[in-house]
């Protein structure tokens, strides 16, 4: 007799979500979403599919409290382009009613915003077309970030053609080290298994450290599946999950584990002891080295960024905060903070974080991609360095494609802006 | 399809070399396609036209980063009609098939190089270079797939399931 294997975590959900009750990994799916979600660079194509694909129905959005869309990339919009695109956004939502539509100064970076909205729940279905989308498995959500075409579809039909994918179980052991956060387990990870290491899979984060792990860590580890090509991340959700939600008043009966004798492609161990606050270097988050030898390379920074929906939450700034209070950026480069949404900002403003900063002489930008991807607000100039707390270090990524980006956590992105080359907390 | 092979033998060739996101201001493929491939190769888009190339081969986890469906949208706008690799990321997989640009995985990529001559009857899952009289088996895509396939993309997919 055949015996029946348990199911992960990601199974469980995506199967509750199609009509193949026996659906299981490497099975083709349309898989019924719960939300999905769009981005001033990627909605105003979903918006063109749309249009293509309801013409002559005259069908209306599948349900129009279940799209989400934020103008984030190049807003406050940059110039007279990006302007009209962000103008597509404004007059679909009005014309479709989508009060999940955030507009400048109401919203933030997408990925931050989402979580903080409570429009994402554990046991959930979320697309978005940002590739950045897996941030919500920290949720114990199935997430994940699709393209345009996907996403006019679904605002159609409600639906998304999806494999259900394997998974890989990452088991994270033991206390975590002094400055070491949730970027650093992800990074090290990354630089383990490389960019392609997660091709396809969902990356099942667990084991006690991810247990004691704050919201935010997880929001981090979970945002940067993707730069190992993890087609998701996921964190089953526990106490601080609860804790999480309780903001939202949400019930813990949409919590999904998976079976302990369930199939995996592949379980790793890493113990937490080993690991050192991680540096990316360029040209490739995979390029992971530990402090303790980039320390000694001294590299000096022409430009330090501390955000994204990588790391823009409020426990970022708070951890950097303890840092730059009563110190000064270095002289010879610029240090440019981006709280990841306006609530964000707002806390950080009333908690006297944002006061610290400018004095530190950091700049504090309104919440935006920005730099992120080379966009604006801090675009590098052929041969700059910067250290950034991003999750993407592709060459030309944040600038000139002569310039570089390392990558970190914002504590040792902090500890940098003020020694001027790439450094650790631990030596200031 | 007969085509004439562009090939890049670099691995992990990422959606900010394929269209870098300061382009991306605009979404007219036109547009992007003028910038399709430039911190990698300045000179791609006019290659792919004067030597008529259609068939972009390059090595493992091609498209990764970004959702952007403007990479596959760029190169299919600047006139390459199939791409083949040993491995895709997988948003930018999904995207080359809901927008109908045909996608091939196969490993031996060291057996294809630049102006060569590939005849493939993506049907059959099959590839003959012509330049070198060698054949070989490609992998078909999986039933489900076939199905947007033949639709040419998601859009007319999605439209039937409207009707
Ligand atoms: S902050 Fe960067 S990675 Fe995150 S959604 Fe914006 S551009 Fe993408």
């Amino acid at each position: 007799m055949m015996q029946i294997m348990g199911l992960t975590i990601t199974e469980k959900i995506l199967r509750d979500h199609c009509q193949n009750k026996k659906a299981v990994a490497g099975d083709y799916i349309m898989a019924e979403i719960d939300k999905c979600l769009a981005n001033d660079i990627t909605a105003p194509i979903a918006i063109e599919v749309f249009e293509k694909v309801i013409e002559d129905s005259k069908a209306e959005v599948f349900e129009s409290s279940k799209i989400v869309l934020i103008p984030d990339h190049f807003t406050p919009n940059k110039d007279v382009a990006s302007a009209a695109q962000c103008k597509i956004l404004r007059d679909f939502a009005t014309r479709h009613n989508i009060t999940n539509y955030f507009e400048v100064g109401r919203g933030g970076i997408e990925h931050c915003l989402v979580p903080e909205q409570g429009l994402v729940n554990p046991g959930e279905v979320f697309i978005g077309a940002d590739s950045h989308t897996c941030t919500y498995g920290a949720l114990g959500a199935f997430s994940t970030g699709v393209g345009s075409t996907d996403l006019g579809v679904a605002m159609a039909l409600g639906k998304c053609w999806l494999k259900i994918p394997e998974s890989i179980k990452f088991i994270y052991s033991g206390r975590l080290n002094e400055w070491v956060s949730g970027k650093d387990l992800i990074l090290y990870t990354i630089g383990e298994i490389g960019v392609d290491g997660a091709t396809y899979k969902a990356m099942e984060f667990t084991g006690d450290t991810i247990k004691g792990l704050p919201m935010a860590d997880r929001f981090t580890m979970c945002n940067m599946a993707i730069e190992a090509g993890g087609k998701s991340g996921i964190i089953e959700p526990d106490k601080i999950t609860t804790s999480y939600l309780e903001a939202f008043k949400k019930l813990e009966d949409c919590f999904y584990s998976s079976d302990k004798d369930a199939e995996y492609h592949d379980i790793i161990n890493f113990e937490c002891a080993n690991i050192e606050p991680q540096i990316a270097l360029p040209h490739s988050p995979d390029n992971v080295k530990s402090i303790s030898e980039v320390h000694n390379m001294k590299i000096e920074l022409d430009q330090v960024v501390i955000g994204s929906c990588t790391n823009g939450r409020l426990a970022d700034l708070r951890n950097i905060a303890k840092i730059l209070k009563h110190r000064k950026i270095n002289k010879k480069l610029r240090c440019i903070i981006i709280p990841g949404t306006q609530k964000i900002y707002l806390k950080a403003i009333e908690r006297g974080y944002i006061e610290s900063f400018v004095n530190a002489g950091a700049i504090i930008s309104t919440p935006t991609c920005g730099p992120c991807l080379g966009g604006h607000m801090g675009v590098l100039a052929e041969g700059e360095k910067a250290l950034s707390t991003t999750n993407r270090n592709f060459r030309g990524r944040m600038g000139h494609v002569n310039s570089e980006v390392f990558l970190s956590s914002p504590v040792v992105a902090a500890a940098s802006a003020i020694k001027g080359y790439i450094t650790s907390p631990e030596y200031l | 399809m007969i085509g004439k092979v562009i090939k890049y033998n670099l691995k992990n060739i990422n959606t900010d070399l394929i269209i870098p996101a300061r382009y991306l201001i605009k979404s007219d493929d036109i547009y992007l396609a003028q910038h399709c491939m430039e911190d990698l190769d300045r000179d791609f888009v006019e290659k792919v036209k004067t030597e008529n190339y259609q068939i972009l081969v390059a090595d493992s986890n091609f498209g990764c980063g970004s959702s952007r469906e403007q990479a596959p949208s760029a190169i299919k706008a600047s006139g390459i009609t199939c791409l083949i690799a040993p491995s895709f990321a997988r948003i930018f997989f999904r995207n080359a098939i809901n927008i109908g640009l045909p996608i091939i995985e196969f490993p031996s990529i060291g057996k294809l190089k630049t102006d060569d001559i590939l005849n493939i009857h993506f049907e059959e899952g099959l590839m003959k270079n012509i330049s070198t009289a060698e054949e070989f088996q490609v992998k078909k895509q999986p039933s489900f797939l076939q199905q947007i396939i033949s639709a040419k993309g998601l859009i007319n997919f999605a439209r039937k399931q409207i009707e």
